[in-house]
Formats: structure tokens, sequence, C-alpha cells
């Protein structure tokens, strides 16, 4: 027993050194020269384009369904009027990002893994390697650039989607005009709901991408590891993003409410 | 000796016993297992060295350590007098300009169209960036191996002897002076194997390019080979011609031939 948590605990201590390293050559690799910039726009609209459907159909559901969870609670206290507002801060703050980074971990890192676990098994990366490109440049650094830019902009888009739902929701029952719930949603929004979030987005986007990359690249030569790639890239990308997001509370909370 | 006469000028510039890849008692193990023990290889200019041996030998890591992709343990690689290992980044790139290698499966990249994957070395390794000079090229070597109407297909429309002619036609494009083959026949029907087999003779011939073929298939070895060497357990247990091995006392060595005779 003691043995086997020792080896295991060596494991794991052996993967964050691997981790480390791939961490260094991709951050070498980004500042050296030749960016590969229409793989890189290739990679935005695959990550970026690709997955806005998903995300915009469960964005619109979530704030769909927030406002008529929370309505008779808020009926009964009589703050009614305060739904956008808790709509507006809850999404933006927490549940957008949050959400909208596992369904990208689901879909992006895994496709990530599996992409770059194929290319590993099929000898592609080799065959990269001695074609004189430099795969980490070609592969790695596009590919986490993208994510980290693309699920920002995925979880703006979301967020507005989202409140876009709430608002149906509540125009169901309340009648409340496009226009003053817009404003209501607005005026509510402060620096602090919007900086922080956007901010943690990008760290999100980065764990997706790295750990998808990670795990796809350093893939064993095997049919079956694609699959154990894609699978492992979503698990451990979808960890992160709630490790990522408790620090980032904590960090927010430090720096903003005291 | 007649040809030779023929070519009088290019044999000034090629001699034919120059060295050009030189494996000098190479080891090499992954964590406990030892793949290689200790091989022992001279590829000479413009010779066709064909490797035998049964799979998991070790083979394509031997090639592998070649283009840099491995070190080995022990012992040095050296390509055109260099060591391999003591290499940095430019002039393994350097290398891998004169050094063309076939992969198993072909490893073209799934995401592009066989013209694209054909261009990637050609903007990469000759930094050629005039399109009409890239076409030119691409139509020219496709139509080297046969493939000009797969040119705008993706490789997963293609069948597996157009994926081997494709990889083919991209390792060939950037005209190598050194091709290493991994086991370019395995898996195709035996007529298009025997075309993949002369068209590896052919690059030899037209480009005078020196090669190491790695292979199961007797036939390829037939048609290819100056030299045969037979690997076994991580060390060449037999070198000579064709026809030479297929007569040796061995039975190891013999039983490689055995299907065809
Ligand atoms: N990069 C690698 N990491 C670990 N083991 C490897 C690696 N490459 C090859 N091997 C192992 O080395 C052995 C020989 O492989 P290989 O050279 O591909 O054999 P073959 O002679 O069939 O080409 C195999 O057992 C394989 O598992
Ligand atoms: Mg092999």
């Amino acid at each position: 027993m003691a043995e086997q948590a020792i080896t295991g605990y060596k494991r794991w201590l052996e993967s964050v050194g691997e981790q480390g390293v791939f961490f260094k050559s991709f951050f070498r690799n980004i500042f050296r020269g030749g960016f590969e910039w229409s793989e890189f726009v290739r990679q935005c609209y695959e990550i970026g384009y690709r997955s806005m459907m998903l995300v915009g159909i469960t964005s619109f559901i979530m704030g769909l369904v927030l406002i008529l969870q929370l309505r008779p609670s808020m009926l009964q206290m009589g703050a009614e009027s305060m739904l956008p507002k808790t709509l507006a801060v809850s999404f933006i703050r927490e549940i957008g990002p949050v959400i909208i980074a596992i369904i990208c971990a689901g879909k992006v890192a895994s496709g990530i893994g599996a992409e770059l676990g194929s290319m590993k098994v099929t000898e592609q990366i080799d065959a990269m390697e001695v074609s004189g490109a430099n795969p980490l440049q070609y592969l790695v650094v596009t590919r986490i650039i993208a994510t980290s830019l693309m699920i920002p902009l995925l979880t703006i888009i979301g967020d507005a989607i989202g409140l876009f739902g709430g608002f149906l929701a509540l125009n169901f029952t309340d009648d409340i005009s496009f226009s003053l719930y817009f404003h209501k949603c607005i005026s509510s929004l402060e620096f602090i709901d919007l900086f922080p979030a956007l901010v943690k987005t990008i760290f999100f986007g980065f764990a997706i991408g790295f750990v998808g990359c990670y795990k796809g690249y350093n893939s064993n030569k095997g049919t079956e590891s694609v699959g154990i790639a894609a699978n492992s890239a979503v698990v451990t990308a979808s960890l992160w993003i709630f490790v990522i997001d408790a620090v980032a509370v904590q960090i927010t909370s430090l720096l903003f409410y005291r | 000796m007649e040809t030779e006469k023929k070519h009088t000028e290019e044999n000034k510039k090629l001699d034919k016993n120059e060295i050009v890849v030189d494996i000098d008692h190479i080891s090499k193990s992954f964590g406990t297992k030892e793949v290689l023990k200790d091989i022992n290889l001279q590829l000479k200019r413009g010779e066709n060295v064909v490797v035998l041996g049964k799979s998991g030998q070790g083979k394509s890591v031997t090639i592998q350590c070649i283009v840099g992709l491995l070190t080995p343990d022990n012992g040095t690689v050296k390509v055109f007098g260099d060591d391999v290992a003591q290499m940095n980044d430019e002039q393994l790139k350097e290398l891998r300009t004169k050094v063309g290698f076939l992969f198993q499966s072909g490893a073209l990249y799934d995401s592009m169209t066989v013209r694209d994957n054909l261009e990637f070395p050609l903007t990469r390794i000759l930094k050629i960036t005039d399109q009409a000079e890239l076409d030119k090229r691409v139509e020219e070597a496709l139509e080297g191996v046969g493939l000009t109407d797969a040119i705008d297909k993706l490789p997963s429309d293609l069948s597996g002897g157009m994926r081997k002619r494709a990889g083919l036609a991209r390792t060939m494009i950037v005209r190598p002076e050194i091709m290493l083959y991994d086991e370019p026949t395995t898996g195709l029907d035996p007529i298009t194997s025997r075309e993949i087999s002369e068209l590896i003779l052919d690059m030899q011939k037209k480009y005078k390019t020196s090669a190491i073929i790695i292979t199961h298939d007797m036939e390829c070895a037939k048609i290819t080979a100056d030299r045969v060497v037979i690997m076994n357990e991580g060390t060449y247990i037999a070198e000579g011609s064709f026809d030479e091995l297929k007569k040796s006392d061995d039975e190891l060595v013999r039983s490689f031939f055995n299907e065809t005779t």
C-alpha cells in the first residue's frame, strides 16, 4: 500500500516536472520569431467560431433557467425588481465564465488532445520536425494563444446571450421592456464585476489550450493513447478551471473588497 | 563501366566511396528495454542499403537517430562527417534539408490538402515563397508519383497506396541527398508495392540519392538493394548482396528469404 502510494506520488511529481518543462519550451517558442500566422488564424476559427453555437445555446438556457429558478424566492422576498441585477452579477462574475470554460474544456481541450495525440501516433509531429518546421511553434504555440484569446471572447458573447435568455424568461411573466431590463443589468455592473471575470477567462483559456496540447503532444505511440490523451485532457483541464477559479476569487477579494 | 563513362562529370563530384552516413557502434535503451545493442553501418554515396529484420527490433529507432529525432545512448552517428548529436538547432535544420525521411504511415498532415502537404517542406526547408514556383514544383513532384489528380484532396480521401505516394512526393520534393525509407511498401498490395519499389530505384538513378530502406518485403529488397543487412535483437547479424544472403548458411538469415523462394 505504502509503496503504491509512493510510486503514485512519484509519478505525479514527474508529470508536474514534465509540465514545467513543456511550459518552458512553449514560452521560449513564443518569442522565437517566425510566428505561424495562418495556423493561428485557422485555430482561432476552429476554436472560436466552431464553439459559438454550443456556447450560445448553453448560455441562453442557463440565463433563462436561472431567472425561472430565482423568481419565486425573489418574489417572496419582494425583491423582484432585483432579478436583472442578480442575474447580471452572478452570470458575469461566476456562472458564465465557469460554465463556458467547462464546456470548452469538453469540446476544445479534448479536440486538441485527440488531434495532437493522433498526429503523434501517425508520426506527423516527427514529420513536421524533419520538414524543418518547429512543431512546438506550429502546433502548440498557435493553439495555446488561440484558446487564451478565444475563450474570453466566447465568454463575452455567452454572457450577452445568457442575459438575453434571462430577459426572455422575465418577459414571459413580468412584461418588462428590453431597454429597461438592459438598463437594469448594465447599471448594476461595476468594474470589479467585469474586469476580474475577464482576466480569469484568459487563464481558463490558457489552461484549456495548455492541457490539451500537453496531453496530446506527450501521448504514447499507440492508437489507444489518442483516447487517453483526449479523455485526460478534459478531466485535467476541468480540474484546473475550478482551481484557477478558486484562486482568482481569493485574489479578487483581496484586491478589491477591502 | 559504360554508365560511368557517360556520367564522368557527375562522377567527379560523386565519389562512390564517400561515406555519407556513418553509424558507429550505437546503442539505445528505452527505460530498461535495450532496443539497440550495437549497430554499425556505413552508407556510401549513391548506394541503396536495405535493412531487413522482424518488427520491434529497432529498425525505425536506428534511422530516427540519423535525423536527430532520437539520440543514441552510446556511439555516434555522423552524416557527411558531422556528429548529429552535437548539432545545434540551425545545424539540425541544415541536416534535414539533405536527409529525407519517409515515415511508415506516410505521416501526411491530416488537416492539409495534398498540395499544402507538399508545399510545407518547400516553404520551410527551401524557403520558397513564389506561388508560381511552388505550384510548379508540387505538380512536378505529384506527376513523378502519378498522383496529379489528387492534388486538392485531403489525406482522408486517399487510399493507403496513394498516401504512401503522396508521402514519398513530399519527401522527394526537396531533393534530399540521402533518403530514409521506413517500410515503404508495408500494407500495400503487390502491384502498388512494386510500383513504389520502382519509384525508389528511379530516385536513386535520377537524383543519385543514397538510401536506407527498411522493409519486410523481399520483392522490394530485391528490386532496390545494392546491399542488404539483416538485423536481429539489436545488432546486425549479416551483410551482403541480396543473392549472397539468400544462399547463406545461417538459418535465421535464410528464413527471411523463405517466403519468396
Ligand atoms: N520513442 C520511443 N519511446 C519508447 N520506446 C520506443 C520509442 N520508439 C521505439 N520504441 C520501442 O523500441 C522498440 C523498437 O521499435 P522500432 O524501431 O519501431 O521497431 P521496428 O524494427 O519494427 O521499426 C519497440 O519495442 C518500441 O516500443
Ligand atoms: Mg518500424
